[in-house]
C-alpha cells in the first residue's frame, strides 16, 4: 500500500478514537446539573440571571444525545465555554497561553532528544563499565525524581541562595515593560524569538534567563526515559549481524557506532516520540505551576483549583487532539525511517 | 518454584535492587508502626490529620517538640511525613489493586475471546489513552471536586488501559498453545480454561511489573496534592507538605536555606519511595527479559 492511502486510512481510523474522546469529555460535563453546566458559560454576575434562558438556548435538559450534538457543534464553531480564571473564552485562552508553552517546549524538546541519545548511546558502548552503571543510576533517580519538589530545589539555590539569579516567570519587570511596549513588535508571542526578530538582546538575555530551571525541570524525567529506551535499542543494535560484518571490514569502533548502530537503535525511539509529547505535557503542568510561569499549563492549573471545569475540559479535550496527531505524525514517520515497515501488512 | 528462588537470589545479588528492597523494609516499618513513631495527641480526633501548633504562617526550626520543624499553618512535619507513608502505601495498593482487577477481567476477555469483543475493549482502551494522563487525571478530579477519593479514582480511570491491554497481549501469546487446546477438548468451561490455565502461564511477569508500578502512582498522587487537587489541608500527605513549602523557598536575605527543612524532608520522602519501587522495577526487567540477560 502506498504511502497516501495509509495516511488517508490512518486518519479514517482517527474518527472513532475521537468520537470516544468527545463522549468522554462530554459524559464528565453531564455529572453536573443542568444549572451548574449552564453556569460554565455564563461570562458575568449579571449573566447569572439569564441561567433559565441559557439552558433553554444550549437545550441542556435535553436528552444525552440531543446535547451531546448540540455541544459537539459547539466545539466545531470553537466554543469551549468560558474561562473564567482570564475572563476570556476558553477558545482564546488556550491560544493567548500556547506562545509560553511553546517556547518551554522548542527550548526543552532538543535536550531530551540529543542528551537522551548521546547518554543513552554512549552507556551502551561502555555496557557494564562505570560509565553505564553511572548513567542507570542517573535514570533511576531521574526517573523518580519529584519533579515539581526539583523545582522547589532549583529554586531554592538558584533564586534563593544566588539572590535573584534565575528567577520565576517569564520575564523580569522591566523586561516585561519592553516588551509590551509599542517598539517592541510580538510577531510570535514567544519572547526569545521576538527578541532576535526586535534585535533586542537585554529581552532576549532576561527571556533566557527565565527558561533555564523550567527547561531543566521539564526534561529530566525524560532525558531519563530515553536514555534507557537508546541504551536498550542501542545493545540490540550491537549485537546484529551487520555490527560484527562492519567490524570485521575493519572499520574503527567509532565508524561502527555512529553510525552502523546508533542509526539503526534511533528507530525504536521515534516512535515512542508521543509518549514524549504526553510526557512533555504532563510535566508542563507541574513546571509552570512552580515557575509560574504563565503558559497553557498554569491556565490549566489555576482552573482546576477554582474548579473551572468548562477550561479544564477544554484543555485536556485540545491536549487529547494535540496527542493523536503527534501519533499520527510519529507513524507516518516511522514508515519514512524504517522502510521495513510494510504498510497496512498484516504482522505475521 | 525454583523460578522464584532465583528471581529473589537475582534480586539480592544486585546492589542497586537489594537497596530498593531495604528501602522499602524501612517504609513498611515506619508505616506500620506510626502510631508509635508519631504518636498522635490526646484527643486527636482523625490520625490522619496533622497535628497543629499555632496557626502562623512562618514555618519553625526542627526543634526538641519538633524535631523536622513545622511548616506553613505550623503542621508538625515529622508527623506528616511518618503517617504520610501510610496514605502513600495506602494510595498506592489500592489503585494498583484495583486498576490489575479492572485489567485482568478485561484483557483476558479481549485476549481470549477476540472478534468483536477485542475490538470494543480495545477502542476504549484507545480513547482513554488518547490523553497524556495526568492531564487526564487532573480534569477527572476537578470534575470529582478535589479529595484524595477523586485523585485515586482519577489514577484508576488513567492507567487500567495499560494494564489491560499488556494483560491481552500476554493472553494472545498462549491462546493458541496446546495445553490450551487441550483443556477445551475434555470439555472445561472458558472461565476456567482462562483461570487455570491461560492466566496462571502468561502474567506474572506483568503482574510483577505491575505492582512495582505503586511508585508511579504515589507519585502522580503527590502531583495531584501538590497541585492543590488532592488531600484536604492538613491531611497527612507528602505531595501536600512539599506543597505548603512553595511560600518558603526563600529565607529572609542572609539566610537564603533558613526553611530547608520545609522544603526538602517530605520531597526526600517521596524520592526515595519512588526510587525504592523503581530500582526493583529496573532489576526486574533485566531478569524478565532474557534477550538482554543473554548479553
Amino acid at each position: 500500500m502506498e504511502l497516501r492511502s495509509y495516511i488517508i486510512r490512518r486518519l479514517f481510523l482517527l474518527i472513532p478514537v475521537l468520537f470516544g474522546v468527545t463522549i468522554f469529555i462530554f459524559g464528565i460535563t453531564m455529572l453536573f446539573s443542568p444549572i451548574e453546566r449552564a453556569a460554565l458559560y455564563v461570562t458575568s454576575s449579571r449573566q447569572m440571571l439569564n441561567i433559565p434562558l441559557i439552558i433553554e438556548t444550549y437545550g441542556l435538559d435535553q436528552p444525552f444525545w440531543v446535547q451531546y450534538g448540540n455541544w459537539m457543534s459547539q466545539v466545531f464553531s470553537g466554543n469551549l465555554g468560558w474561562s473564567k480564571v482570564v475572563g476570556m473564552p476558553v477558545w482564546d485562552a488556550i491560544w493567548s497561553f500556547l506562545p509560553a508553552t511553546l517556547e518551554l517546549a522548542i527550548f526543552t524538546t532538543p535536550i531530551i532528544i540529543f542528551t537522551g541519545i548521546f547518554l543513552g548511546s554512549r552507556a551502551a558502548a561502555h555496557k557494564d563499565r562505570p560509565l553505564d552503571h553511572g548513567t542507570r543510576v542517573m535514570a533511576i533517580f531521574g526517573w523518580s525524581l519529584p519533579t515539581f519538589w526539583l523545582g522547589l530545589l532549583l529554586l531554592m539555590v538558584f533564586y534563593g541562595y544566588f539572590t535573584g539569579l534565575l528567577p520565576p516567570h517569564r520575564l523580569g519587570i522591566p523586561m516585561d515593560m519592553v516588551v509590551n511596549s509599542a517598539e517592541f513588535t510580538r510577531y510570535t508571542h514567544i519572547n526569545t524569538i521576538d527578541a532576535i526578530l526586535n534585535l533586542n538582546g537585554a529581552v532576549l538575555l532576561d527571556a533566557l534567563r527565565h527558561l533555564i530551571l523550567p527547561v531543566i525541570t521539564l526534561s529530566v524525567t525524560q532525558v531519563a526515559f530515553i536514555m534507557r529506551l537508546m541504551r536498550s535499542s542501542m545493545l540490540e543494535s550491537l549485537g546484529k549481524g551487520y555490527i560484527l560484518t562492519a567490524r570485521a571490514k575493519g572499520l574503527s569502533e567509532r565508524v561502527v557506532v555512529n553510525k552502523h548502530a546508533r542509526r539503526n537503535a534511533l528507530i525504536p525511539v521515534i516512535t515512542v516520540s508521543g509518549y514524549v509529547f504526553a510526557g512533555m505535557m504532563n510535566g508542563v503542568v507541574i513546571t509552570e505551576t512552580i515557575f509560574t510561569f504563565k503558559g497553557i499549563g498554569w491556565w490549566a492549573w489555576q482552573s482546576a483549583i477554582r474548579l473551572d471545569i468548562a477550561s479544564v475540559l477544554g484543555f485536556a479535550l485540545f491536549n487529547s487532539v494535540l496527542f493523536v496527531l503527534v501519533n499520527l505524525v510519529v507513524d507516518i514517520l516511522y514508515t519514512r525511517v524504517d522502510p521495513r515497515v510494510r504498510l497496512g501488512g498484516t504482522v505475521q | 518454584m525454583s523460578d522464584w528462588k532465583f528471581m529473589v537470589r537475582q534480586l539480592v545479588k544486585n546492589p542497586l535492587s537489594l537497596a530498593g528492597i531495604i528501602i522499602l523494609f524501612i517504609f513498611a516499618f515506619i508505616a506500620i508502626f506510626a502510631p508509635l513513631i508519631a504518636p498522635p495527641p490526646e484527643g486527636h480526633l482523625d490520625n490522619y490529620m496533622i497535628p497543629r501548633d499555632g496557626y502562623s504562617a512562618t514555618p519553625k526550626l526542627p526543634s526538641e517538640e519538633h524535631i523536622f520543624g513545622t511548616t506553613e499553618g505550623q503542621y508538625d512535619i515529622f508527623y506528616g511525613v511518618i503517617w504520610g507513608t501510610r496514605s502513600a502505601f495506602h494510595v498506592g495498593l489500592l489503585v494498583i489493586g484495583i486498576v490489575l482487577v479492572v485489567g485482568i477481567v478485561l484483557g483476558s476477555l479481549a485476549g481470549y475471546f477476540g472478534g468483536v469483543i477485542d475490538e470494543i475493549i480495545m477502542r476504549i482502551t484507545d480513547v482513554f489513552l488518547a490523553f497524556p494522563a495526568l492531564i487526564l487525571a487532573m480534569a477527572i478530579v476537578a470534575a470529582l471536586g478535589p479529595s484524595l477519593k477523586s485523585v485515586m479514582i482519577a489514577l484508576c480511570v488513567v492507567s487500567w488501559p495499560s494494564y489491560a491491554r499488556l494483560i491481552r497481549g500476554d493472553i494472545l501469546q498462549v491462546r493458541e498453545e496446546d495445553y490450551i487446546e487441550a483443556s477445551r477438548g475434555i470439555g472445561a468451561s472458558n472461565f476456567r480454561v482462562v483461570m487455570r490455565h491461560a492466566l496462571p502461564n502468561s502474567i506474572y511477569p506483568t503482574l510483577v511489573m505491575a505492582s512495582l508500578d505503586i511508585g508511579a502512582v504515589v507519585l502522580a498522587a503527590a502531583a495531584l496534592s501538590f497541585l492543590g487537587l488532592g488531600a484536604p489541608e492538613g491531611y497527612a500527605d507528602w505531595g501536600q507538605l512539599t506543597s505548603f513549602a512553595r511560600n518558603w523557598i526563600v529565607g529572609p536575605s542572609g539566610d537564603p536555606f533558613r526553611y530547608w527543612f520545609a522544603v526538602t524532608i517530605p520531597g526526600l520522602f517521596i524520592l526515595f519511595f519512588v526510587l525504592a519501587w523503581n530500582l526493583l522495577g529496573d532489576a526486574f526487567r533485566d531478569i524478565l527479559d532474557p534477550r538482554l540477560a543473554r548479553r
